[in-house]
């Protein structure tokens, strides 16, 4: 039977490296054969819960409604910067249907945050906690959040960045607006060398902005005891980090603590971990011996639960004649908002092209505005967005294709620590996507087009993680009439984890789809996953599955060589029938032999493997998009993006083809659209809503072609699946706006690319 | 009597002196659960509301402040419409009231009064997906399925205008439903093999 040992194994998750004592197979199943031999891996499958959702049958966290279940809403600071003085909350709690209300005034000590706590005095931001009320309606709760009186003293507040570096600005933290007290610093080899030898130097300055998730389903949770023991259904890309934070806020073991998720309405990110919102349901239910909902609305979605912060960077690159890119430098800074995160967007420039010189100086600002999460590829979008403009640049100051540019700098072993990949087909990548967008046919001179609508053609790279690794494990139960469970701690977002690993078990036992039920989402059922985030659910979660699979056709044969009196070695296993090579008359299916073993179910388990030591697993790809600027109206449209990407073996084509629709709907929507406002005289957020707050609609898509350039990285894992949600997502506005700069000449430095700012950057050239 | 005519008074002593929470059909009530059923969350200014709601007739008391969404999702059970926005920006809530897509969360239950509502729970025949839903999932016209209902229900509201849609008309038609996931390329997809299999058979 197949044993595990434990090892030491590197997983880079978001942003960075992190070492975990794993168990891992020692019997480690070979890689599989290309695609186009196995019968449904990499094929277009419907998803397995499709019906679930189209017929509305689907429970989300948000539609979960239990007997006597009272409702839970939060109050929120409405001023970015506040000390409370008193928190009157009598003439709410004598509001009827009001059941209970939690504050400062009364809640236990939670410690949030570094140095903050789950109701803390000192407000932050607008949007900060100050109350949480529960009772018997939501409209009850929402009325009696208007009851609650607050004395406060405002504060000085500071929304920007910059100006909080500065001396001046009011401090949000006593040691200063800049997180950790220092920059964070990278560099090799030796730049100003570099740029003193340099033939040709770019430097700019680029900016973005802030992002909000909005997923469309709010965060919300709904929770209710049972004795000691805690239920908490969840709307959450981590329920094993949920039921850590959850089980530590409220002192408890985390064995009492179970979460649940079996749908939810998108993440993205916001949802990776635990609000201070399912604590406060905890605490109230408790206290009222009842099961307690808690949502949050979209104007919360738009100011608490996280944001992709915005970016300040100037960019400084340097290239010889021959096209060899010899120096970056890249100095960067944005707004992290009240609390700890991370505003860093600097991995691209270490790490996406091959050069010897690499300086980074990056801050990240406490700001007096909501909270940083990370938000599909942190850092990355905006990272490429400046690099790949700049690098842009740089080829034409060079009188060379940026594409030929780009071909020329990559890296073949990693550039920062000098290690191989497990896989790198970004060349063929660069390639197959020109080829797909007629390269060779874009305009030599930018802005050439005669006419006030002009077309342009632009491209840019992608880098990313999304190897995955161990720990991550799955259970497979198999029972006498033929059909399958299959369990893991892992989510499925909308990203298709349920159907791929239901294909997986049918690939390996023949078992048809329709037979195989998956479960995941639950704490106290799967065995432990990762959080999804990072595109490293596929390529955690699969060999996992595989490998259980593969260890149940191992029993099976066992058996039925106990059973047949066979030699192993001569039985063979098809379609659920086991049967001897060397005597036809011995054979046996499933049902038979589970009656023979007397067992209703047979379970095996199965573990990811360790990454393979020395080398680096990433994803990589390249974006290409087609572009009409009207020099009128300032107006960009997209007409066609073309992705070509290395993101390892396709498990489903249909649910993948998707993925890439999203992250590049996404990036065009980053690129163009979406932005969050904040007012600087007053310090709050302008447009909390789904109107003001743009993003794109159907009619708003161009043509996209997903080209995959690869089959496999049997190196990574037994499955050789790389994770592709954020690849998707990245390289979009980064080609975008190179593509703008090719149809009129002029180049755009600011995201998103508003008719404004189009009409503003014509009008100095 | 008209459902206009129904006091509340009138009403709750039809009733017997219980009140509906949970849209449950009034001549079901037993004495046993009208006395437990008392729910705390009507007030003294809920209002009879009459209406039909995937075909069956329905009589239930509501908040006159309550929207078509709160009714649906919280008195009648049918979760599977859903609330993003509850503002009349995203779609997401959008049911067929007299057969014209609406948005729920931006109307009053009291609106509904003698009109006909259908939910994508009303789309189901039993246990089987409308040709609508069924594109859906052929063509993976979603990712999270959060918006997917009301996606569903403005393509359905479409075909029973225009049961030969053009791409644009369906574009036009469906540029009020938003997708976070941006599922739109799949869910045009969707829309056009449902225009194109209802008129097939
Ligand atoms: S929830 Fe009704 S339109 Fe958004
Ligand atoms: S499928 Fe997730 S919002 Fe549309």
């Amino acid at each position: 039977m197949a044993e595990s040992k434990y090892v030491k194994s590197k997983i880079f998750f978001e942003e960075e490296f992190e070492e975990k004592l794993a168990e891992v197979p020692t019997d480690p199943k070979g890689p599989w054969p290309a695609n186009d031999n196995l019968k449904i891996i990499g094929k277009p499958v419907s998803r397995i819960d499709g019906y679930d959702k189209v017929s509305g049958t689907a429970v989300y966290t948000f539609d979960i409604n239990l007997p006597r279940m009272a409702q839970a809403r939060i109050l929120r600071s409405a001023v970015p910067h506040a000390k409370i003085k008193k928190i009157d909350t009598g003439k709410a709690e004598s509001l009827p249907g009001v059941l209970g209300i939690l504050s400062s005034n009364n809640a236990q000590e939670i410690k949030w945050f570094n140095t903050s706590s789950l109701f803390d005095t000192h407000l932050r931001y607008q949007g900060d906690e100050i109350a949480c009320v529960v009772a018997e309606s939501e409209a009850i709760a929402l009325k009696a959040l208007k009851l609650i009186k607050i004395e406060f003293d405002e504060l000085p507040f500071t929304v920007d960045a910059k100006e909080a570096m500065g001396e001046k600005a009011p401090k949000i933290y006593d040691e200063g607006n800049i997180q950790g007290g220092k920059p964070f610093e990278y560099a090799r080899g030796d730049v100003d060398k570099a740029f003193q030898e340099a033939d040709a130097i770019v430097e700019d300055t680029f900016d973005t902005q802030v992002a909000i998730h909005n997923p469309t389903e709010v965060h919300c949770s709904v929770v209710n005891w049972d004795g000691d023991d805690l239920t908490v259904w969840d709307s959450t890309q981590a329920i094993y980090g949920v039921r850590d934070t959850v089980a530590d806020a409220l002192k408890m073991p985390a064995s009492k603590v179970r979460i649940i998720k079996k749908y939810m309405g998108g993440g993205f990110g916001s949802k990776l971990e635990c609000g201070k919102y399912t604590v406060m349901a905890a605490l109230l239910a408790r206290k009222i011996g009842r099961p307690v909902r808690i949502v949050v609305d979209r104007k919360e979605m738009n100011l608490a639960v996280g944001n992709r912060p915005n970016s300040v960077q100037k960019l400084k690159l340097a290239a010889s004649k021959d096209g060899t890119l010899t120096a970056i430098s890249h100095y960067s800074y944005g707004a992290i908002g009240g609390y700890e995160g991370g505003a860093g967007c600097s991995w691209p420039a270490r790490q996406m092209y091959k050069c010897d010189n690499v300086k980074v100086e990056e801050y990240s600002v406490f700001t007096n505005t909501g909270p940083t999460r990370p938000f599909r590829a942190p850092g990355y979008p905006q990272g490429i967005f400046a690099l790949d403009s700049a690098i842009d640049m740089l080829a034409e100051k060079i009188r060379m294709n940026p594409l030929e540019f780009r071909m020329k700098n990559n890296a073949e072993k990693h550039p920062m620590w000098n290690a191989p990949f497990t896989s790198k087909l970004l060349k063929e990548a660069y390639e197959q996507g020109a080829k797909a967008i007629g390269w060779d046919k874009r305009n030599n001179q930018p802005g050439a087009d005669k006419g006030p609508v002009k077309k342009g053609m632009g491209m840019a790279s992608q880098i990313w993680w999304g190897g995955g690794g161990p720990p991550s494990h799955a259970v497979l139960k198999l029972n006498r009439d033929g059909s399958a469970r299959v369990i893991a701690g892992t989510q499925d977002l909308g990203t298709g984890t349920y159907t791929f690993m239901a294909q997986i078990v049918h690939e390996v036992l023949d078992i048809p789809m329709d037979k195989i039920e998956v479960i995941l989402g639950d704490t106290a059922v799967g065995p432990y996953c990762p959080s999804s985030g990072g595109s490293t659910t596929a390529p955690s979660v699969s060999p996992a599955v595989r490998d259980a699979a593969e260890n149940m056709k191992i029993k099976l044969l066992e058996a039925a060589a106990a059973q047949l009196e066979s030699e192993k070695k001569n039985l063979v296993y098809v379609n659920g029938l086991i049967s001897d090579t060397s005597n036809p008359e011995k054979k046996i299916d499933i049902p038979g032999l589970m009656g023979k073993m007397g067992e209703q179910t047979i379970t095996t388990t199965g573990s990811r493997e360790a990454n393979p030591e020395g080398y680096i697993t990433q994803t990589f790809g390249a974006q290409f998009a087609k572009v009409e600027v009207d020099t009128l109206t300032g107006k960009i449209k997209v007409n066609k993006i073309v992705a070509a990407h290395d993101i390892g073996r396709v498990l489903n084509r249909k649910t993948l083809d998707n993925q890439f629709h999203g992250g590049i709907m996404q990036g065009l929507s980053y690129a163009l659209m979406e932005e969050q406002i904040v007012d600087i005289n007053t310090g709050k957020v302008v447009n909390t809503n789904l109107h003001d707050y743009k993003i794109p609609i159907i009619a708003d898509i161009p043509e996209i072609e997903v080209i995959i350039v690869s089959e496999a990285d049997p190196m990574n894992s037994n499955t050789g699946v790389k994770g592709c949600g954020e690849p998707a997502i990245i390289p979009t506005a980064a080609a975008i706006a190179n593509a703008v700069y090719n149809a009129i000449g002029v180049r755009i430095k600011s995201l998103p690319m508003t008719p404004d700012k189009v009409l503003m950057a014509l009008n100095q050239a | 009597m008209s459902p206009k005519d129904i006091s509340r008074r009138k009403f709750i002593k039809n009733l017997g002196g219980g009140v509906v929470g949970a849209g449950v059909a009034i001549q079901t009530l037993s004495a046993k659960t009208r006395k437990e059923s008392k729910p705390p969350s009507k007030s003294d200014s809920a209002v009879a509301l009459t209406f039909t709601v995937n075909k069956k007739p329905i009589t239930l008391l509501v908040e006159p402040e309550s929207t078509l969404a709160d009714v649906l999702r919280n008195d009648l059970k049918l979760t599977g419409t859903k609330v993003v926005c509850n503002h009349g920006e995203c779609g997401a809530c959008t049911v067929l009231l007299d057969g014209r897509a609406v948005y729920s969360c931006h109307m009053l239950a009291l609106d509904a009064q003698g009109k006909s509502v259908t939910t994508i729970e009303g789309l189901m025949d039993g246990e089987k997906l409308h040709p609508v839903q069924e594109a859906f999932v052929e063509h993976d016209g979603l990712q999270c399925g959060f918006c997917t209902p009301g996606q569903v229900m403005a393509a359905e509201a479409i075909l029973i205008k225009n049961p030969k849609p053009g791409k644009e008309e369906i574009i036009e038609g469906m540029s009020g439903n938003l997708c976070r996931c941006a599922a739109y390329p799949n869910i045009l997809k969707s829309a056009v093999a449902a225009a194109e299999k209802l008129n097939k058979s």
